[in-house]
């Protein structure tokens, strides 16, 4: 009975010592893997610095107004002035959906309206 | 095995012969019981003994361990997935809406080893070829001297590197190095400052700030705990692009030797642009002159740096104060008839403004003799205190490293005489910053504002210096002024500004009295007036409008234009509504990023 306890035990030990030994294995390939990741994203992030210092020296606002002068006769850009700012009654919003004609029961008229200015009970 | 107490074998004889057997039995169990001790004394020995080797076994290793800890070299544990990862050293600075203002780029050191290099002669004369800038003699001298090492060049691009890879000697050699960048070349160089390397080593180089928020912001930008958090100012890109190149073409139009226009956001007192024309490329950053005025360099910065006497735009701080202490109101009538004689001095109007004019008129009419008389009702005591209230008595605290050297200038004694002249702008000389400031604070409802420029996305209000009466009527007289007074070529803006016109003589740089025909003319003006968002500060030197027969130098004429100008170029970018919007033919919708 007691030889049998002790062999069992010798074989839980080599079995745990195989375990071990696996194990180191693993985890040295981990932390290997680790550091060359940890060196990815280190050249990674170089690379990102180099290319926004490169996308903020090639969107500097000097160039940029020498690229729209260049441009200008495809482009037509020009400094924003206070002319294109509007008022918000100027803004053509889409006329209601039902007809108000028909609500009223007057004749329709086709045509072109010449004044925009409608004031008041408009939604 | 069971062994009886009383010994039979001895027992039985003894009882033949009629002895005491319990004498027998008594001495049986006293060798009985010494047998027990001896056996008890040896194993609580070894049990003693286990436990020593134990202790000592355990204290080996701790000390083993402390001393393979103290001998080796330091590792970081790899196992722990960190954000280990090779930062920056330097953070980047952004501008208020993050576009970089600031960053590194990995670059190149080249330094020689003389005695590893084998043809000298060919390498010096190769190297010339490639950097034209460097001493063919000097760099032979170098390598065929005693010198175990120098450097020849602190960066280098890489198509540099490999003209030199080409040369092909061993004794070139090359080490990282980390440069700074300011990929916006000349947009900012006076808030940025520059950097330069520190301590040098082959394999890197330490990069420390030379001037304005590098230098400032040095320990912020080099702490490797914040893992590369940029440093945001509350400069606008955008904004600081337009108003310089609006300032250069102003200050070539109007001949002026030199400008500088400040622009400042009146809640919370963040500069959003700060212009100092001439001005240079932080990536070439020129050295400091150290002989000549330093304020003609382009390193000057004439917004912080620059104390100036900036002339009747100080008469809104008289006019302020009087109406604060209830001694007028804007309607109140003063004598204005001139020349007003003060001892042997004699004070003056530009132009001839009749006997008198109300307390609005004097500021619209910029009349130097109405507001003398204001601040002799005020007197120089609370004069003087006003004036320390609002900053004018100390340097600005805005984050740049010159700031704390820009001390404004004040008279020694403070005459009633300086009081009179001190309320028209002369006498005192400060910063167009602190102009800026003093008119955020008189314009945005009276709490004192301080200039920063880190963006700051609420400030708590600082202490009151006018009430919220007075700077209300403030920001009526100054529309007045460009309404009908001195600053009317600001007026068809599309914008309600308002603001103050300043003309000083400049002061002889040797002393003894002032240039006849040498101004430094100023506008501080705030738009939208009538609850103003923005303060903007435009300085000119020395300029001068010659369209007419004769050169015409006044602020009105010179630094309004200018002003207006700047104002309806970065108002639509700052998303101001215009007054009334002119009729347009069609709108489309636009969306601002």
């Amino acid at each position: 009975m007691r030889g049998l306890l002790f062999g069992a035990f010798a074989l839980v030990v080599m079995g745990l010592a195989y375990w071990a030994y696996f194990e180191n294995y693993k985890t040295q390939e981990a932390l290997r893997s680790a550091s060359a990741l940890q060196r990815e994203i280190g050249s990674s992030r170089e690379t990102l610095a180099v290319l926004q210092a490169e996308w903020a020296y090639l969107n500097r606002p000097e160039r940029l107004a020498d690229l729209a002068a260049l441009n200008f006769e495809r482009l037509q850009l020009q400094p924003i002035t206070r002319n294109q700012f509007g008022a918000l009654k100027q803004v053509g919003y889409p006329l209601p959906e039902f007809n108000i004609d028909e609500l009223l029961g007057s004749v329709e008229v086709r045509g072109q309206i010449e004044s925009t200015e409608v004031e008041g009970d408009r939604p | 095995m069971r062994t009886p107490l009383r010994p039979l074998a001895r027992i039985l004889p003894a009882r033949l012969r009629g002895e005491n057997t319990d004498r027998i039995e008594a001495e049986n169990i006293r060798q009985r019981h010494e047998e027990m001790r001896d056996r008890m004394r040896v194993r609580a020995k070894s049990r003693l003994l286990f436990v020593g080797v134990l202790f000592l076994a355990g204290f080996s290793v701790v000390g083993a361990r402390m001393t393979v800890l103290a001998s080796s070299e330091a590792v970081e544990p790899q196992a722990s997935a960190s954000s280990a990862a090779i930062v920056a050293q330097r953070s980047n600075i952004v501008d208020r809406q993050g576009r970089v203002l600031a960053t590194n780029l990995i670059t190149n050191s080249l330094y020689a080893q003389p005695q590893l290099m084998i043809e000298p002669e060919r390498a010096a004369k190769a190297l010339v070829g490639i950097f034209p800038d460097l001493d063919e003699k000097r760099l032979l001298k170098d390598f065929t001297g005693t010198r175990k090492f120098l450097w020849v060049k602190r960066k280098i691009s890489p198509e540099q590197q490999q003209a030199v890879h080409e040369i092909g000697d061993p004794g070139l050699l090359f080490g990282p190095r980390e440069m700074r960048l300011y990929p916006n070349g000349r947009l900012a160089p006076h808030v940025l400052g520059g950097a330069s390397f520190g301590r040098e080593g082959v394999h890197s180089a330490e990069v420390i700030g030379t001037a304005g928020v590098e230098r400032k912001f040095d320990d912020f930008l080099r702490d490797p705990a914040l893992e590369g958090a940029p440093l945001r100012l509350s400069i606008d890109m955008t904004i600081q692009s337009a108003m310089r190149r609006v300032l250069y073409g102003g200050m070539k139009l109007m001949n002026a030797k030199a400008a500088t226009a400040v622009l400042m956001k009146v809640e919370t007192g963040e500069v959003v642009s700060m212009v100092s024309l001439p001005d240079f490329d932080p990536n070439t950053r020129p050295r400091e002159a150290h002989k000549g005025d330093p304020s003609e360099s382009p390193l000057f910065n004439r917004s912080v740096q620059g104390v100036y006497e900036l002339g009747s735009t100080f008469k809104v701080f008289a006019a302020a104060q009087a109406l604060e202490l209830g001694l007028v109101n804007p309607n109140t009538v003063l004598d204005t008839k001139g020349p007003m004689v003060w001892g042997k001095h004699k004070i003056r109007d530009f132009n001839d403004h009749g006997d008198t004019l109300s307390v609005t008129d004097v500021i619209v009419e910029s009349s130097n003799i109405g507001t003398a008389r204001m601040a002799l009702n005020i007197g120089a005591a609370r004069q003087k205190a006003f004036l320390k209230a609002l900053g004018f008595f100390d340097p600005t605290k805005v984050e740049l490293v010159e700031a704390p050297g820009a001390k404004p200038l004040l008279p020694k004694k403070w005459s009633e005489l300086h009081t009179m002249t001190i309320s028209y702008g002369h006498g005192i000389a400060a910063s167009p910053l602190h102009l800026a400031a003093g008119y955020a604070t008189m314009v945005g409802g009276g709490t004192l504002v301080k200039p920063t420029l880190l963006k700051v996305d609420e400030v708590a209000p600082g202490p009151r210096i006018i009430s919220e009466r007075t700077s209300a009527q403030i920001r009526e007289m100054l529309g007045a002024v460009v309404e009908r007074g001195t600053a009317s070529f600001a007026k068809d803006t599309g914008y309600r500004i308002g603001g103050k016109t300043g003309t000083a003589d400049k002061p002889k740089r040797a002393g003894g009295g002032y240039y006849k025909d040498k101004v430094i003319a100023t506008f501080a003006s705030a738009f939208p007036i009538e609850d103003p968002e923005y303060v903007l500060v435009v300085t000119l030197d020395e300029p001068s409008e010659n369209s007419g027969d004769k050169p015409r130098r006044t602020a009105g004429w010179t630094a309004v234009p200018v002003a207006a100008e700047i104002i309806q170029r970065t108002a639509p970018l700052l998303g101001i509504r215009p007054i009334e919007p002119a009729t347009p033919t069609g709108v489309t919708a636009v969306k601002f990023e």
